[in-house]
């Protein structure tokens, strides 16, 4: 499952990024990397970028970078 | 003079931390070959001096965007002497991660731990001397905003230039090590010895640097070793070192760090902010609300000072006529002197109160809010969410919108994002479009005007994918970044922002203003000697030359051409000149003309020179398009350099041009 499809207020621990070097280095640099829990906290009013909390901050994305994002879901 | 970096993450406070280094001693230039801003600054400590670099801010270090790359480079290649890195203790860790790829490089590193009220408020208390023993680094703390620490930091950056002090190598798990070894055996040849783990450590990051670093021979060797290892691992080698790297920064925070009580006192009040703010119903009409009181502010409350100003100017320009009398030396200094001093000076209170606003929603962290709500729509446009801001200020005046793109933190959508602001029609558009709507399109004002500024943001949307596709093809726009907690402003430091901003569009733009209006007050008042732009004079000369330029777009007189280049100096000039042409008078709007009893003749005049509404409305098109104001030009040349100042000034006036011929000729067919 991808970060992208997990619904508002549910939670997980990433497993591993499937992006593009430029993607993937931006989203490590963030703190996504393989083992950290996050929670996805808000979608924006059109729908996309999402918001999410990782590493005791706020962190946003749009979906299709979010769709990169391999996780384990724990919580709906 | 000892030459030292700065560098942080967005959000740090290192903009903070550089003006109460270096106060007003700063200069603004670009990198060489790049469009990001360098900015630099000096101070002294005793007798010694120091230069401050002060790098973009980023979140890491492996060379994603121009931003990354320029501040990369100048560590390993600029040799700063020492590195600052700023770093805001109320979110250390993800801090860290840049502190650590700087230590990596191994040169001499000095922690800036700012924001250290909040993080005391939160509860956070870390163990500064602790954890630069443990980096064999330098730190401090400070609370930049509010100047508090700034002395301490001083004497740390003397000492460490004077004791340099080269930071812990950064030793990562046996496994990433053992790659590290098998790796870098190709880089035994390098020049310098002591980079050889660090190119290593890139080449795991897939960093192009690296290609120029080795000979095409082991570049591919390295490749497919880099390869054969990650297969093995299953995994690409960044992720790992990456997750290693947050590993030690958790030990470094288990060891140093101490949370009294937990974050969520912030937190509430941050998520509560954000329950109104980016709500799914109320974002968007709370962003509307936001933007429209910024405008009522500035062009209302700034129009009436706009109004002070400009009778302060005209009243000195009559008074200085009345004493000097009429002549040429007389009509130099009121016209050319005064009336371009005034020419920017008007807008200095409305651009204040735009720069103060803009100030303050990026310190208070409404702005990341704003791209969050708006990015979808703008994305779609091919722009960024952060682009809106600069685009609807640009509705009122082009300047503050150019320089609003500053917040965009990528180069790309920086350039974008000004090269189609001047398509958005500003309010000196206006009185031309009332002119010629009330004159042309009696009755139907209300749907010209509009049809005309639903052409430029249909025309910004075509170019932004055009010059999206054309100059920055397969650089993938990202959006992914921090949305900061709410913070209250420190006034200094918003007050401080406006003004610097105000004072730079003063100082760059002023210049580039004053002398365009040298050249145009040259240019209608010889050869023949008469203040006006008179048919013989070198202006009627350039409008009799661009006459059958533009008689394709159905505009049949010289006078056309004089008023476009006046209009050059400031689009509502296209007014006045008319005006002063067909009646001898130069007056504001219809409504002046016809109180002053010369309504006929100019609607003679106009009518003379657009033989149709088709004509007309073609003339409105080429002036809602064509070449913006010298005041735009001179502020996107000092945002984003010369080569892009004369794209926009062509590409406007080509876009222009060609619009008006197909709307013009197609036309045509249909009457």
């Amino acid at each position: 499952m991808f970060l992208d499809k997990v619904k508002v207020g549910g939670t997980g621990t990433v497993k591993t990024l499937k992006a593009t070097p430029v993607i993937r280095k931006r989203l490590l640099a963030m703190g996504l990397t393989p083992g950290i829990d996050f929670k996805v906290v808000k979608v924006a009013p059109m729908g996309d970028p999402i918001e999410i909390k990782v590493r005791g901050y706020q962190l946003t994305m749009r979906k299709n970078e979010a769709s990169c994002v391999e996780i384990e879901e724990v919580e709906v | 003079m000892h030459t030292i970096a700065l560098c942080g993450n967005p959000n740090s406070g290192k903009t903070s931390v550089f003006n109460a280094l270096t106060g007003a001693h700063q200069h603004v230039g670009n990198w060489p070959g790049v469009t990001v801003e360098r900015k630099e600054g000096e101070f002294s400590i005793g007798d010694e001096k120091y230069k401050v670099v002060d790098l973009p801010g980023t979140y890491s270090l492996s060379a994603n965007s121009a931003d990354e790359k320029v501040a990369r480079d100048f560590i390993i290649e600029g040799k700063p002497e020492l590195t600052i890195v700023v770093i805001d203790q109320t979110n250390i860790e993800r801090n860290l991660y840049l502190a650590l790829e700087i230590i990596e490089m191994g040169r001499p590193v000095l922690f800036a731990m700012n924001m250290d009220d909040e993080a005391t408020k939160l509860g956070i208390s870390i163990d500064t001397e602790g954890l630069a023993r443990f980096l064999n680094i330098s730190a401090c703390k400070t609370v930049a905003s509010k100047k508090r620490g700034i002395d301490q930091l001083k004497a740390a950056i003397k000492d460490s230039v004077e004791n340099q002090k080269f930071p812990k190598l950064i030793r990562f798990s046996e496994k990433a090590e053992r790659i590290i070894d098998e790796l870098s055996v190709y880089f035994d040849k390098v020049e310098k010895k002591e980079l050889k783990r660090w190119y290593t450590i890139k080449t795991m990051e897939n960093d192009d640097l690296i290609a120029e670093k080795l000979s095409e021979e082991d570049y591919a060797k390295i490749s497919e070793k880099l390869h054969e290892i990650e297969t093995k691992l299953g995994n690409e080698a960044d992720i790992l070192l990456a997750e290693e790297r947050y590993a030690i920064i958790h030990g470094i925070a288990k060891e140093f760090v101490k949370r009294v009580i937990t974050e969520e006192g912030r937190e509430r009040l941050s998520t509560q902010i954000d329950s109104v703010v980016t709500h799914r119903i109320w974002g968007i009409p709370i962003f509307i609300a936001v933007m429209w009181l910024m405008f009522q502010s500035a062009f209302f409350v700034g129009g009436y000072l706009v109004d002070v100003v400009d009778v302060w100017f005209n009243d000195l320009a009559t008074y200085l006529s009345s004493v000097m009398g009429d002549g040429i030396f007389s009509s130099f200094i009121t016209e050319a002197v005064i009336g371009g001093l005034g020419a920017f000076c008007v807008f200095l209170p409305q651009l204040f109160i735009l720069f103060l606003f803009i100030a303050f929603l990026g310190d208070i962290g409404y702005m990341s809010r704003a791209a969050f709500v708006m990015d979808r729509f703008m994305h779609g446009l091919g722009l960024h969410g952060k682009s809106f801001i600069p685009m609807i200020l640009g509705f009122g005046c082009t300047v503050p919108g150019v320089m609003a793109a500053r917040t965009l933190e990528s180069r790309k959508d920086r350039i974008l994002t000004i090269l189609v602001t001047p398509l958005m029609s500003c309010g000196a558009r206006l009185p031309v479009y009332a002119l010629f709507g009330s004159i042309f399109f009696p009755g139907h004002e209300g749907t010209v005007t509009f049809t005309l500024y639903v052409i430029g943001i249909v025309l910004a949307i075509i170019m932004a994918r055009l010059f999206k596709s054309q100059f920055f093809k397969g650089e993938e726009t990202i959006f992914i970044m921090e949305l900061p907690p709410y913070r209250f402003p420190s006034p200094r430091e918003t007050f401080g922002q406006a003004f610097r901003h105000s004072w730079s569009f003063l100082k760059k733009a002023g210049t580039f203003i004053f002398l365009a209006v040298i050249v145009i007050w040259l240019l209608s008042v010889f050869p023949a000697g008469v203040d006006a732009p008179k048919e013989e004079n070198y202006i009627g000369t350039i409008g009799k030359v661009m006459e059958p330029v533009f008689r394709p777009l159905g505009f049949e007189g010289w006078e056309a051409g004089v008023a476009l280049t006046f209009g050059v100096f400031a689009k509502e000039i296209v007014v006045g000149t008319f005006g002063t042409l067909f009646t001898g008078q130069e007056l504001g709007s219809v409504e002046e003309f016809a109180d002053a009893g010369v309504k006929g003749p100019l609607i003679q005049g106009l009518k003379h020179v657009f033989p149709n509404s088709l004509a007309a409305f073609s003339f409105m098109i080429f002036v809602l398009i064509y070449t913006p104001c010298v005041a735009t030009l001179a502020t996107i040349k000092q945002e984003i350099g010369w080569k892009w100042m004369l794209f926009t000034a062509v590409y406007l006036f080509a876009l222009a041009y060609v619009t008006s011929l197909v709307f013009y000729n197609v036309g045509l067919l249909f009457i």
